[in-house]
């Protein structure tokens, strides 16, 4: 049986919405089942690789209840399937347990959504930023955000030719 | 007989010093992107550098006098460009290769240096996305033709130049952006 179907079976009380189009698989499912969820679904089914971590936001999305979804992308590398779980997290101090104990991809994965977006993982071994620079504030992805920036990228000395 | 003026013996000396130095321009390849391989092409055979001087690429800066940036600088890897520049012994020169390191080309954003000439003194800009081999062939002509003209055996026209040459390091708006933000933090507070 697939693995939608085992999903249903073993998951049938909490609220998963299923959808699909074409060979994209989408299961939305509630942060509090999220853990139990991804490890049944690397233990027992067979997605024993994590593709992708990723995160919108919503801020200014019509209709959208919560701000941020997070986005897992699985990927069974024996049967060649792709799978994507869907979990929403609100402000403030958004929150998630970390995956990095099923898949130890999920350590940089986890640590670029944080940079990106803010959004924490618990029991993740090193937390912290990924490509910003170590003294940078604020989380560049956010739709409050602006594009360019809020002077972070021009505050350094300046070297004359006397100086150098 | 004439008099010949005093300072005769330093002018050749000058003369002879600067065409030395301007015909052996070693580089320093700061290359960070996509610029770097139209550098690296330029270096190869076919557009060969090595023949306007430019003998060998080394990587280490204290026995280069040409730096050429070449690419767009992330905020992450100014300190290290810096740094890079503080290394080179004099006479030094800086070229700044491509849209991304002369004004930041397309990529207004809060990550990328907007012009490298904002926080390193540039002698000479190469326009271009990237720019052709050819395109950068002139600039370095042009400028060892700059150095030809304007330089000295003791280099003191390096310590003339104490004003920063390129944009001020805050533009207008975002210093307005700056104080919005702050205003919105202290209204959140």
């Amino acid at each position: 049986m697939s693995a939608e179907d085992a999903l249903k079976l073993k998951f049938a009380g909490a609220d998963l919405a299923f959808s699909q189009f074409r060979d994209n698989h989408r299961i939305v499912v509630p942060a509090a089942k999220l853990f139990e969820i991804l490890a049944f679904l690397k233990n027992e089914q067979h997605f024993d690789m994590l593709a992708e971590v990723t995160a919108v936001d919503y801020l200014e999305y019509e209709g959208a209840k919560d701000r941020f979804g997070v986005v897992y992308v699985l990927v069974s590398t024996t049967s060649g399937e792709r799978l994507v779980i869907k979990t929403f997290v609100n402000d403030p101090e958004p929150l998630l347990p970390s995956v990095y104990s099923l898949w130890k991809s999920a350590d940089w994965l986890e640590r670029e959504v944080y940079d990106m977006f803010g959004i924490r993982f618990s029991g993740h071994p090193d937390l912290r930023r990924i490509l910003t620079p170590d003294e940078f504030t604020g989380y560049p992805l956010r739709k409050d955000y602006p594009l360019k920036g809020r002077g972070e990228r021009h505050n350094f000395p300046v070297l004359t030719r006397a100086e150098s | 007989m004439k008099d010949v003026p005093d300072n005769i013996f330093m002018t050749s000396l000058d003369a002879a010093a600067s065409w030395a130095r301007s015909n052996s321009l070693w580089p320093m390849p700061f290359a960070t992107a996509c610029c770097g391989i139209e550098l690296m092409a330029t270096a190869s055979s076919r557009f060969d550098l090595a023949r306007f001087g430019a003998e060998v690429m080394r990587f280490s800066p204290r026995q280069c006098d040409l730096m050429i940036v070449a690419g767009r600088v992330v905020m992450k890897m100014l300190p290290v460009l810096q740094r890079i520049w503080l290394q080179m012994p004099e006479p030094k020169w800086c070229i700044s290769m491509g849209a991304c390191a002369c004004t930041g080309g397309v990529f207004d954003t809060y990550a990328v240096v907007q012009g490298v000439d904002r926080f390193i003194p540039v002698d000479l800009y190469v326009p271009g996305c990237p720019p052709r081999p050819e395109q950068l062939m002139a600039g370095i002509i042009a400028l060892q033709d700059k150095i030809k003209h304007g330089g000295t055996l003791n280099g003191t026209e390096f310590g003339k130049r104490t004003q920063p040459t390129g944009p001020t390091p805050y533009d207008l708006d975002e210093l307005i952006r700056i104080r919005e933000a702050n205003e919105k933090l202290i209204s959140i507070n």
